[in-house]
């Protein structure tokens, strides 16, 4: 378990990533990755999130009760969402309304609470901090790869500069609504943990049965 | 015992096993109250620049349900083109007991010298204010182009704030569009779908004997094609809720008086 803090950093963004190895916080990887600016702040809101709230709970871990600790982790996590909710609500207004319930939905998001959970309560502040700043990032990286694919294609467009000319604009391109649509991340994130696991074959998961060969006599 | 002594109170506590009662107890008073003093603080210290946030977003939407919001154009001097005013809306006259600019009718709705509970109360929001803020667009030559008139009204799992937009004859929709509401995304939400939205556009609020015929539901009435908005799929109880929300607001307890005096010709 000797991990350099680099190790801890870049990890998560491909070798453990928490979306296409542990296959956590999908919901909200559909919801807010129809543009790219959305999926942007959502994955600053979530690392921030991760990264204190690891922090936070790193450093209480040895006053934790056992018997409320995940009651303690999810006061803490709650109220840094509400943060992120309240200052995106004051300074981001049209982006909040866009991921509307989303930040919110942060606290129940499995990376954050895996995170506090697996890593944070058996380890020292700083290591939690760049464990959940790493995570966060792992996450964001899969959500700005999905956001590139759907906004691109889905509206021709990337950051809301158009790339592609639209038909609807007098160009030649017809967008693909069906990649606005939230499904559509699905087939996206599923290509992507294909591309990964191609790429990096120990990450596949072993078969749950094996066919035998059984001879017969 | 004497080890531990030393160590002074902090330290005694620190040291003892987490799972104590009293220290269970006093972990979670302790988290939840610095929890809480940090939330309210941010919530109390943030709350002016989302108060100016809301009221541009509210402008915007003005600007949209009367079809004049382009994207890039400026907010506040856009919605400067609009006269707004108080309105009564027992009489249907405007009144310059408030300024216009400043009134809330939100708010008056909870005063009870501004509002009066609701008997009847389809709409499902308790008290109405007995003045509303509407804004008036008027053409180059200073006749009466639109009204947009706020509205709002308990859809399925919150109240929907909106405001519809209605031609100078007092008849015709031109537009209906909330600027807030938490309905469920994808089915109640899509009130925002502009393509639902445009379905609003050219309705007729009266028949022809001045009946209220404006409705939003699955199947066309009695009353003809051009008072049905087809309800949202999927979203039966917002469709319900907007459907009252609008029958309350253009009905008697509603503007209907303004409306009449709209179609008068008075303004």
């Amino acid at each position: 378990m000797a991990q350099t803090k680099k190790d801890m950093l870049v990890d998560p963004l491909v070798d453990n990533n928490p979306i296409t190895l542990q296959v956590l916080g999908i919901c909200s990887a559909l919801a807010v990755t129809s543009s790219l600016q959305v999926a942007f702040v959502m994955t600053l809101a979530v690392t921030f999130v991760t990264a204190f709230s690891s922090m936070f709970i790193s450093i209480l871990r040895n006053q934790i009760p056992s018997s409320i600790r995940i009651i303690v982790q999810m006061v803490i996590i709650a109220s840094l969402v509400i943060l992120v909710d309240q200052v995106l609500k004051a300074y981001a207004f049209e982006i909040s309304k866009t991921l509307s319930v989303f930040v919110g939905l942060i606290i129940t998001n499995c990376i954050v609470m895996g995170r506090a959970e697996a890593f944070a309560m058996s380890n020292p502040p700083v290591a939690s901090f760049i464990d959940g700043l790493g995570n966060g990032m792992g996450y964001g990286l899969i959500l700005m790869l999905v956001g590139v694919v759907r906004e691109l294609f889905g509206s021709g467009s990337l950051f809301g500069i158009t790339i592609l000319e639209t038909v609807n604009n007098g160009g030649w391109y017809v967008p693909n609504g069906m990649l606005l649509l939230p499904p559509s991340a699905f087939f996206v994130i599923g290509l992507l943990i294909w591309a990964f696991r191609t790429w990096k074959p120990n990450q596949a998961e072993e078969r749950e049965y094996k066919i035998q060969n059984v001879e017969a006599h | 015992m004497a080890d531990t002594q030393s160590k002074g109170l902090i330290g005694r506590f620190l040291a003892a096993s987490p799972d104590s009662v009293g220290k269970t107890i006093f972990i979670a008073v302790a988290v939840c109250l610095v929890a809480s003093m940090i939330v309210s603080t941010a919530a109390v210290s943030l709350r002016p620049v989302q108060e100016i946030n809301k009221k541009r977003d509210k402008q915007l939407n003005v600007l949209q349900v009367a079809g004049l919001y382009e994207p890039g154009i400026k907010v506040a001097e856009a919605f400067a083109a609009f006269e707004p005013q108080v309105l009564d809306l027992e009489t249907g006259e405007f009144t310059d007991q408030f300024d216009a600019a400043s009134f809330d009718d939100l708010a008056a709705a909870q005063d009870p010298e501004l509002s009066r509970a609701l008997e009847n109360d389809p709409a499902g929001i308790g008290r109405q204010s007995r003045y509303k803020t509407v804004y008036l667009l008027r053409e180059e030559n200073g006749d009466l182009d639109k009204v947009i008139l706020p509205i709002h009204g308990y859809g399925l799992w919150s109240t929907l704030y909106g405001f519809i937009a209605v031609e100078e004859n007092g008849n015709d929709i031109f537009g209906l569009q909330f600027y807030q509401h938490g309905e469920t995304p994808g089915l109640g939400a899509e009130v925002d779908n502009p393509r639902w939205k445009s379905l609003w556009s050219g309705k007729k609020l009266h028949d022809e004997s001045g009946e209220l015929q404006i409705s939003v539901a699955k199947a066309q009435g009695p009353a003809g094609p051009e008072h049905h908005i087809d309800a949202l799929a999927g979203a039966t109880l917002t469709s319900v809720g907007v459907d009252n929300l609008v029958k309350f607001w253009m009905g008697e307890e509603g503007y209907a008086p303004f409306l009449a005096a709209l179609k008068a010709g008075e303004f």
